[in-house]
């Protein structure tokens, strides 16, 4: 069999988290009751208009600029006609002939070193309704809640070649989105979205393949399984000496197949004009510039920072900036202690442990920094016990709790008085009288039965240090009785 | 004086002497409907209830102070495209013809802030696509100087109801010369207004870059003063102008014509002009001269590509805006069909009118694949230079002057049986609407048939008060026009 | 010459249009739409080489709202004109068979 390479390229959809959408005041919010968040605008009322949303235009130049994208300093939206329920205009307002941002690219990390993927473009537009498909009527239903949340479109340049490296570069979006905050990004709620083209070569060709378009992939893992799926009825096509059609097709992720989205009724042609509705939009240079200026510290600046400022490993760096959320957390409690090695080893240790011990999305990570920070700073001072500490985090990580006042209260903290010392210690060792018989005639081994137990009785309240040395004292003095 | 020959601005001018009561401006205008609505059929809904509720309401607001403006206690006629909360809008279209839209059109809020009444919905050429409102689903309307005659179109309810003395005054719209046309069929006059300069949130769209609402009135003064109330800019509306040069009424107060520049084009008084037009557009110039104006002419070389340029454009956007027209969110559903494609289908071609649908399709054609640059770019660019060449004339001339049409109203049912010939009578309006620019109707004359002929001053953007100016000057000189006999002429 | 309108023209509008038209009517479509575009052939006399098409008359200001949440609920309202609603939502003939 022939040697076959896989050329790929993405469609990346991504909700953009204005509080409202792009042509009207409607609340953006995710899961409201259908129908809740509309108006004549998102529901296309006859003579109802549009007016655009400024921090869309703002949330797409920063995501441009972030992808090294060139900037349309005249851009306008266009018209795209087709009938379809959740599209209450039966025309989706996008941009086709002037976008906001064209000719980028992002780096992303492989197995086989970097790579730059190369952005065709990236524009702005609105999004559709849901429809919801009800089987006891043999209906669909339409809710508008999500028509008119604004998008950005991001259109690659085919230039991956393999599932891992698509996974790596919406992986690289994703990051980049929630950097900059323009989005959440999240695939199970839709507010990240790929449609995949495709299309195989034999190996060494200069030209390409017929591709499909694949849609309906609403994870990572059915992004990967759907790729490896189309290759392969690709390559068998072409191997049967059969033609692969261009198409879009349906990625069925139970049934690991797709089917094509084919009807005599998809005319296909979309009739695309400016929208008289909307002026055209002008980008100043001074726009941009500050843009440019509030642009946020993305992940590749804060890694290498934490290995310089905080001497962190790259691994460390690494691991600690995949969730700007996480980070910036982080960022915070170091501040705060002022020993970002020590704070980098409880994210690094506790943190993600209990985030993946409680099946936690990482993003809802949630606690206030100071209280992390004045744990630390108990450990440091002896003042709570490694073992303890670790304990009460966990009440932290769960309530959000004070750790002065639980370890206060939960009596947890280390004494430095030698009373409750000695105290604790005459009570052992007239519970005990036997070892302690053995214990003064020299015999070391019960030493450390004697150390157990008087930890065990302090609850963490003294240091071993401190229970040894009481011990050795008491030793000495009733040997010289 | 009898209430219904007042002007607006006499009635709400002795309704604030209180020397007349609102209830009485109504109680004129709902007896003139009474004696006239059968024959002519301006319109396609009436709120006599709420508009005397209203006139009640109106007379204390003027007493309180409330309404403080000139047309306050004034009823006023709506086209049936601008959308009033809770009353059916349909766009004389069958499709629409249950829609009760749940919001006010923007300048139905400022109607209603003006103290105006609104009196009911005039009749239209479905979706203001005509130029005779005889494509209206709901019957034509009939010209009350000769009911045998169309109003023109498509604002034919409005114009025809102010001839009538069915309302004192009415809205309408103009898309390629839709409240221009009318009015110089029916002996009113019209204003259509700078682009952006009246807000069209709630006007349902027909050609969203051509389309303008404008007042219709007696004369020109009563249309300064709506467009006054009208005017403004509108943060619903992105193509909403924020001007600050909207007193129109008060251009009015200098009526000299001396030394104003006025440009005719030399094409538009070629082939296919009526002689009695004609003669009638000649006998303004030779007035407007008289009075020290300069009147010249000179030549618009994009004459001919008016026409097809604007209905490339219109058609196209029209075939988008039209596309919501679907049976899933509000209006007409087709009653059986197979699912959804056969649904979309099956209520489009049942309720769109036999106009509408030519017109969809042109726009759908020239904007698909393969024909978009050679049709629908080439209109966009031959709009460029007919902008251009109207640019370079305002340069020369306060105000340009031009038939509103080639002809006095036709009869009905001559105009739709040549669907081509019927456009080409648009050839003297459509250019206002292609470059943005304001445009007036005034009444100037008679065919020998008795049908009313006006004229068109057309002002380049901005300029509502030079073309203003210039009619009420005009309109000083000419003397009052008369109104139709009553009842007009049997059909 | 312009375009020559045939049977599969007219149907292809029809679909994008959402039309369907009877022979009759179809034979009507064509006609009327050649007419028109034999007429409107006329721009190809005008020479526009090196013109910008102009979409939008005025346009040298940017437009915009703000991001500030203005609308409340008004499914009621929103709903009030559907020909067919069920349970909040606006009810079409399945979209996926």
């Amino acid at each position: 069999m022939k040697q076959y390479e896989t050329v790929i390229g993405l469609e990346v959809h991504v909700e953009l988290a204005t509080k409202t959408k792009i042509f009207c005041g409607c609340s953006t919010e995710f899961g409201g009751a259908p129908n809740t968040h509309t108006c004549p605008v998102c529901t296309g009322m006859p003579g109802s208009l549009p007016v655009l949303n400024r921090k869309v235009v703002e949330f797409a130049l920063k995501a441009g600029i972030a992808a090294n994208c060139q900037i349309n300093q005249y851009c306008k939206f266009d018209r795209k006609n087709y009938f379809y329920p959740d599209n209450p205009q039966n025309y989706q307002i996008s941009q086709l002939y002037l976008p906001i941002c064209h000719d980028g690219w992002v780096e992303i990390e492989t197995s086989a070193g970097n790579k730059k993927v190369r952005i065709h473009e990236m524009h702005m537009e609105e999004d559709a309704g849901k429809l919801i498909h009800d089987e006891w009527e043999d209906c669909s239903l339409v809710d508008y809640n999500r028509s008119g949340v604004p998008l950005i479109e991001i259109v690659s340049e085919p230039d991956m070649r393999s599932s891992e490296e698509v996974i790596a570069y919406l992986e690289k979006l994703r990051c980049m989105m929630q950097y900059l905050g323009v989005s959440d990004c999240k695939l199970q709620e839709g507010s990240m979205r790929a449609d995949v083209n495709l299309s195989v070569r034999e190996v060494g060709s200069e030209s390409f393949g017929t591709r499909t378009e694949m849609k309906n992939l609403n994870s990572f893992k059915a992004i990967a399984r759907a790729i490896e799926g189309e290759r392969e009825r690709q390559i068998e096509l072409i191997e049967e000496g059969r033609t692969v059609i261009q198409e879009t097709r349906r990625w069925d992720d139970n049934k690991e197949s797709s089917h094509a989205m084919r009807s005599k009724e998809d005319a296909k042609d979309y009739r695309y004009f400016p929208d008289p509705d909307l002026p055209p939009i002008h980008i100043s240079d001074e726009w941009i510039q500050q843009i440019r200026e509030s642009q946020p510290e993305l992940r590749e600046e804060k890694q290498l920072r934490y290995q310089s400022e905080y001497e962190l490993s790259a691994y460390d760096a690494g691991i600690l900036t995949e969730s700007r959320h996480l980070s910036l957390l982080f960022e915070e409690v170091a501040k705060l202690c002022g020993n970002p090695k020590k704070a980098a080893n409880w994210f690094m240790g506790e943190v993600l442990r209990l985030t993946k011990d409680k099946g936690l999305d990482v993003e809802k990570v949630s606690f206030a920094p100071k209280h992390l920070s004045d744990l630390i700073s108990m450990v440091e001072k002896k003042e709570v016990s490694a073992q303890n500490a670790k304990k009460v985090f966990e009440k932290v990580f769960e309530e959000d709790i004070e750790p002065v006042v639980y370890i206060e209260e939960h009596g947890l903290k280390i004494v430095e008085d030698t009373g409750l010392l000695n105290d604790t210690l005459q009570k052992i060792m007239d519970e005990n009288p036997g070892p302690l018989e053995e214990l003064l005639g020299g015999k070391e081994k019960v030493f450390g039965f004697f150390v157990g137990k008087m930890m065990r009785e302090l609850k963490g309240k003294a240091s071993p240090d401190a229970v040894r040395e009481a011990l050795v004292k008491e030793v000495e003095r009733r040997k010289n009785l | 004086m009898e209430l219904e020959t007042m002007t607006a601005l006499e009635l709400a001018a002795k309704i604030k002497q209180r020397q007349i009561h609102v209830v009485d401006g109504v109680k004129a205008v709902f007896d003139q409907i009474e004696s006239k609505e059968g024959t002519v059929h301006a319109y396609l809904d009436l709120y006599k209830k709420e508009a005397y509720a209203r006139a009640k309401e109106v007379e204390k607001g003027i007493a309180d102070g409330t309404y403080t403006g000139s047309l306050a206690g004034v009823p006023i006629a709506i086209k049936d495209n601008i959308c009033i909360k809770g009353k059916k809008t349909t766009c004389a279209s069958r499709i629409l013809e249950n829609f009760v839209p749940q919001y006010n059109a923007e300048v139905i809020d400022r109607l209603e802030k003006a103290g105006m009444i609104i009196i009911g919905k005039t009749n239209m050429d479905e979706f203001a696509m005509g130029s005779t409102t005889e494509t209206s689903a709901y019957g034509v309307t009939r010209n009350p100087w000769n009911t045998e005659h169309v109003p023109g179109g498509s604002s034919g309810g409005s114009c025809a109801a102010v001839a009538a003395g069915e309302t004192f005054m009415a809205l309408g719209s103009d898309t390629g010369g839709s409240i221009r046309q009318p009015s110089s069929f029916c002996g009113v006059t019209g204003i259509k207004p700078t682009y952006g300069t009246v807000s069209r949130y709630g006007l349902v769209a027909y050609a969203s870059s051509l389309d303008q609402i404008g007042p219709v009135g007696k004369n020109v003064a009563d249309c300064a003063a709506l467009l006054e109330v009208i005017a403004g800019h509108d943060p619903k509306d992105s193509t909403s102008l924020d001007r600050q040069d909207l007193d129109f009424s008060k251009s009015l107060e200098d009526k000299k014509l001396l030394g104003m520049k006025f440009g005719v084009p030399k094409e538009f008084l070629a082939k296919g002009l009526e002689p009695e037009v004609r003669d009638s557009f000649m006998n303004v110039l030779k007035t407007l001269t008289e009075q020290g104006a300069i009147v010249e002419f000179f030549s618009v070389e994009t004459m001919e590509y008016m026409i097809p340029a604007y209905y490339i454009i219109a058609s196209a956007e029209a075939s988008s805006n039209l596309e919501r027209f679907d049976g899933v969110k509000y209006g007409y559903r087709a009653a059986e069909y197979e699912g959804l494609h056969d649904m979309y289908k099956k209520t489009r071609t049942e309720a769109f009118g036999e106009e509408v649908k030519r017109r969809i399709m042109l726009g759908s054609f020239v904007l698909s694949s393969g024909y978009y640059d050679a049709y629908y770019l080439k209109a966009l660019r031959t709009k460029a230079l007919i902008k251009k060449e109207f640019d370079q004339a305002f340069e020369k001339y306060d105000v340009i002057l031009a038939p509103a049409a080639p002809y006095t109203a036709p009869k009905i049912g001559e105009s739709l049986k040549d669907p081509l010939a019927m456009y080409l009578g648009d050839i003297y309006t459509v250019a206002v609407n292609l470059c943005g620019l304001p445009g007036i109707t005034v009444p100037c004359g008679m065919d020998k048939a008795g049908m009313p002929i006006g004229i068109q001053m057309i002002g380049d953007c901005f300029a509502e008060k030079k073309i203003l100016r210039a009619a009420a000057a005009y309109e000083a000189v000419r003397g009052a026009f008369p109104t139709p006999e009553k009842g007009g002429k049997k059909a | 010459m312009a375009k020559i309108i045939d049977d599969e023209t007219i149907e292809n509008v029809c679909i994008l249009a959402k039309l369907s038209l009877n022979e009759e009517a179809k034979e009507k479509a064509k006609e009327d739409m050649q007419k028109m575009l034999d007429y409107v052939e006329k721009l190809d006399e005008l020479d526009t080489k090196g013109v910008e098409p102009l979409s939008h008359i005025f346009g040298d200001q940017n437009v915009f709202r703000e991001d500030v949440v203005t609308n409340g609920d008004n499914k009621e309202a929103m709903l009030a004109n559907a020909p067919k609603a069920k349970e909040g939502q606006y009810q079409v003939p399945k979209t996926i068979g």
